[in-house]
């Protein structure tokens, strides 16, 4: 518990499982918790740097306006899914491709 | 092995185990639960980085807000019919292996880069230089956020709104 | 302080020009107001800086400031500003004639087509004069110097639709090109020796002799051939006459007061790297000048070229005082014919107008309203122009009392001083007291024929009215500084020049290793001062009497002495035939000489050489022509074509619009980016 290096892996075992939700997951919400998962993943990125740069506070201003940004991302981003799922009745990402054409 | 060492594996493990339920579990209303006790894991993991301001604004604004949001989203727009539909697409095993080796290849970098380490005694408490720091040297990017915080807000209310 | 306040009196004007290039139609009163509130700014600048050098009375009071405009390795270029008493002097001077020049086109130019665009001209040329005025390097003179030139090019050819006027800029434009030709060698000569273009340097290069003998006097006669184009010294005078095609405060403005006089300004400012041989031609070439144009404004019927030509004589003093050594005295001389020459010009300016209008009223398009054979007896019709007109007159001519006395005076002394120094240069006093003698003469014949005697044509005189107060509040301002005391004070003494302007302008040694000291030159013109005032003040009266005889009394009748002299008076009256010479042995043989070789790249060099070549290779495209079809056409231009489209449609595959797929590439080229990292 006294490694960066254990706060680095779950760091990137978070990122990666995040990653993958992005990636594959069909439905936007899920997509949207992926990236939930994303940002935590940086967030004890930024606090574990800041513990082991000799308690350095920058970190936790940075993950506190990362915390902030979440908060708007997921107000809009669930805005936006409610707004398709009323103009196509699915919420399936896959099937918002109209920009395509 | 002392105790808070068998905390703090446990709580990763606690953790990781979270976020893995989330992305893989097909139940939405599910993921989201787990994502819940994935963000209790990071809090908790906060705390071991003495970071205990940091620690209950993720159990403030994460659990107490963002969750309770996503969950509010799978309600409304969750229809019963569809819960049994596969929640993965075809890229579902390309992405496995690019996810796989992303985590291959972070975990490589991080066992390679000779990290600098400082030890340091702990602080009694955050709040108060965080407080200094955001009213001082950060107070226009905490102005900045703040009026992004207000635009997404008026956003969000403006795109929900039923179209008239 | 000082730096500060010139720059604001430099860039108003320009600020005023740029205003009213651009909304100057759109403004009310056509903007005329933003132009003059950017001159009175800096008039009252100038002002403050001109009575703050005055109340600190230092005669060697400098300041300078510099910035590097460009820099490429060892070669740098420094632009800067030096404002030292000569240029406050100047700068005043300008903004002064400037200020008034703008009131009284209020007047003169109203209801001209192109009113703001004439106001836009007339700032853009105060700032380029005034540029000329604060630069402390060659270079940037120089610049400023074809600023001038543009805008005097602009200004006379304010009526472009008449031939003439557009003509004269041409003409003007062009002659000035031809002296600073000779300008700009100058200042390549002196870089190339001294490797800088600031004064300064220049001064301190020329005393450590670092350019020296023949190139010297070469530079130096380059430098001065800048400003016999500007000054409009024989041989180049012929411009300005002709550049009267302008309006008439243009004229006081440019072509008498200010323009005309940066020429004189750089000939005082390099005087001290000016050697003996370079001196002895600025001398002559002045000398000259002065009675030459004399001699051809005694003939001239036109008001505004009998005032040309008196410039062009009066310029020819100041180079003359240059050449001799007492270039302080020029510079006074400036001064001084600044204020009664720009005055004689609005003068003539208002008398030009009112007898516009009153010939208009009288539907009479073919009578010249220049002419002086058609006025007389003017007197009592415009009161206010013509003693304000006497006083610049008597000062022009030399009468004690009046400003041009003091300086003319000086001139002469110094010039006088240099004959009894050299006996071989005798001409030089006789050219300058020559002209003084004609001056007084053509000038009172001037007066006297348009403000006294009876009126020529009497059907006119009832409509002949005072001009406008806009237009005589110059005329009084300027009539009353032709006194002499506004340039003595605080001392009261109209026989000597001493003052505030000889306290604080004085002169200095030559930077020329063996030229006479200032001290030398000064003390030779003290010893012929009592002389040089005599003679001066009896050439002046025998002028000034022959004039009267000549034109009040009748006594001696002009047209008489005119035939009498014959072809003296045909030579002067057409200007010794300069323009038709110049156009028979200059222009006419260039002509002839061009289209001798236009002929021959025509007629030989093209047909035989340029279509001989055009054949080869119109052979040799053909055969390329064909290897380029079917080889590069067919295979290799089609052949990247087909690739290029190939990898288009394969590519196209790839935009999916579905956003979970750009994620996945976007994480495949990161996992790709991390893989050459790492090993």
């Amino acid at each position: 518990m006294d490694q960066l290096n254990n706060y680095l892996y779950i760091s990137a075992i978070l990122f990666s499982l995040g990653t993958f939700a992005v990636m594959t997951r069909r439905n936007g919400i899920a997509v949207l918790m992926g990236v939930e998962l994303i940002l935590n993943a940086a967030n004890l990125n930024f606090v574990a740097f800041s513990r082991f740069g000799g308690m350095n506070m920058d970190g936790h201003i940075f993950s506190l306006f990362v915390i902030v940004l979440a908060a708007a991302e997921a107000a809009v981003a669930l805005a936006i899914v409610i707004n398709i799922y009323n103009n196509l009745h699915t919420i399936n990402v896959d099937d918002a491709a109209m920009m395509k054409e | 092995m002392p105790l808070a060492e068998i905390v703090f594996w446990l709580l990763a493990a606690f953790t990781i185990i979270s976020a893995s339920f989330v992305v893989l579990n097909n139940q939405l209303l599910y993921s989201a639960i787990a994502l819940l006790f994935a963000l209790f894991g990071v809090a908790g993991l906060y705390i071991f980085l003495w970071a205990d301001f940091i620690a209950g604004i993720q159990l403030l604004v994460y659990i107490g807000g963002i969750n309770v949001l996503i969950i509010f989203g799978i309600m409304l727009t969750n229809k019963i019919s569809s819960v049994r539909l596969s929640q993965t697409n075809v890229q579902q095993g390309v992405g496995a292996v690019i996810a796989l080796w992303l985590m291959i290849l972070i975990s490589l970098v991080i066992s390679k880069t000779p990290w600098l380490q400082i030890d340091s005694s702990e602080p009694s408490g955050t709040v108060h230089a965080i407080g200094t720091l955001l009213l001082s040297k950060y107070l226009l990017p905490f102005e900045a956020i703040s009026l992004l915080l207000l635009g997404a807000l008026i956003g969000a209310a403006l795109l929900s709104r039923e179209a008239t | 302080m000082f730096i500060d306040y010139s720059l604001f009196i430099l860039f108003l004007p320009l600020l005023a020009f740029v205003i009213q290039i651009f909304f100057g139609k759109k403004l009310p009163r056509q903007g005329d107001w933003v132009s003059i509130l950017a001159i009175m700014t800096s008039l009252v600048l100038a002002i403050i800086m001109f009575f703050s050098m005055i109340s600190s009375y230092d005669p060697n009071f400098k300041e300078e400031a510099s910035f590097t405009w460009f820099d490429m390795g060892e070669f740098k270029i420094r632009l800067g500003f030096l404002v030292d008493n000569l240029t406050i002097i100047m700068l005043l001077v300008v903004t002064l004639i400037s200020t008034c020049t703008h009131l009284f086109s209020t007047e003169y130019l109203k209801g001209d087509i192109r009113y703001s665009r004439y106001f836009a001209y007339l700032g853009l040329f105060t700032f380029s004069m005034n540029g000329i005025v604060l630069a402390n390097n060659l270079i940037s003179m120089y610049m400023f110097w074809e600023l001038v030139g543009v805008s005097s090019y602009l200004l006379i050819g304010h009526w472009f639709e008449k031939d003439s006027a557009a003509d004269a800029s041409k003409k003007a434009f062009l002659t000035n090109r031809v002296g600073d030709i000779g300008f700009f060698i100058g200042i390549m000569l002196i870089y190339n020796a001294i490797g800088s273009f600031a004064f300064g340097d220049i001064f301190n290069g020329v005393a450590s002799e670092m350019i020296t003998g023949t190139t010297l006097t070469l530079a130096g006669v380059g430098l001065f051939m800048g400003a016999m184009g500007k000054s409009s010294q024989f041989p180049l005078h012929i411009w300005l006459p002709d550049a009267m095609e302008g309006p008439t405060p243009v004229s006081a403005l440019i072509h008498a007061a200010t323009m005309v006089a940066a020429g004189v300004y750089l000939s005082v400012r390099i005087f001290p790297i000016l050697t003996p041989d370079a001196l002895l031609v600025v001398a002559y070439v002045g000398g000259f000048t002065a009675l030459f144009a004399a001699s051809i404004a005694i003939t001239q019927r036109d008001i505004k070229k009998v005032l040309a030509y008196s410039t062009v004589s009066q310029l020819g003093y100041m180079i003359l005082a240059v050449g001799t050594g007492v270039y302080t005295a020029a510079f006074f001389h400036l001064l001084t014919h600044a204020m009664f020459k720009a005055n004689l010009f609005y003068g003539s300016g208002s008398v030009i107008h009112s007898m516009h209008h009153a010939l208009h009223k009288k539907h009479d398009h073919d009578t010249d309203p220049q002419d002086m054979m058609n006025m007389g007896g003017f007197r009592t019709k415009m009161p206010i122009t013509h003693w304000s007109m006497l006083l610049s007159t008597l000062a022009i001519a030399g009468v004690p009392l009046f400003s041009g006395f003091l300086s003319k005076d000086a001139i002469l002394a110094g010039t006088l001083s240099f004959a009894q120094h050299h006996p071989q240069h005798f001409l030089l006093p006789i050219f300058g007291f020559g002209a003084a003698l004609i001056t007084a003469f053509y000038m009172f014949r001037m007066m006297f024929l348009t403000f006294y005697g009876k009126p020529q044509m009497p059907e006119l005189i009832n409509d002949i009215h005072e001009s406008p107060k806009i237009m005589t509040g110059p005329l009084v301002l300027l009539g009353g500084l032709s006194f002499f005391i506004w340039y003595t004070l605080p001392y009261f003494n109209f026989m000597s020049s001493h003052g505030w302007f000889t306290d604080l302008v004085i002169p200095r040694d030559s930077s020329v290793p063996g030229n006479p000291s200032a001290e030398y030159i000064s003390q030779g013109a003290h010893h012929a001062h009592h002389l040089a005032m005599y003679l001066s003040i009896a050439v002046a009266s025998v002028g000034i009497l022959l004039s009267w005889i000549f034109y009040i009394k009748k006594s001696l009748s002009a047209d008489a002495w005119s035939k009498r002299l014959g072809f003296l008076y045909h030579w002067s009256q057409g200007k010794y035939y300069f323009d038709e010479n110049y156009s028979k042995y200059l222009y006419q043989p260039t002509l002839r000489l061009a289209k001798k070789i236009a002929w021959i790249d025509w007629e030989l060099y093209d047909k035989y050489f340029i279509n001989g070549f055009g054949k080869v290779t119109n052979l040799a495209s053909k055969v390329t022509g064909k290897f380029d079809y079917e080889a590069i056409d067919q295979v290799l231009v089609d052949g990247t074509a087909k690739i290029a489209n190939l990898l288009g449609r394969l590519l196209r595959t790839v935009q999916t619009g579905k956003l979970q797929n750009y994620v996945l590439y976007v994480t495949c080229g990161l996992i790709i980016l991390m893989i050459i990292q790492t090993f």
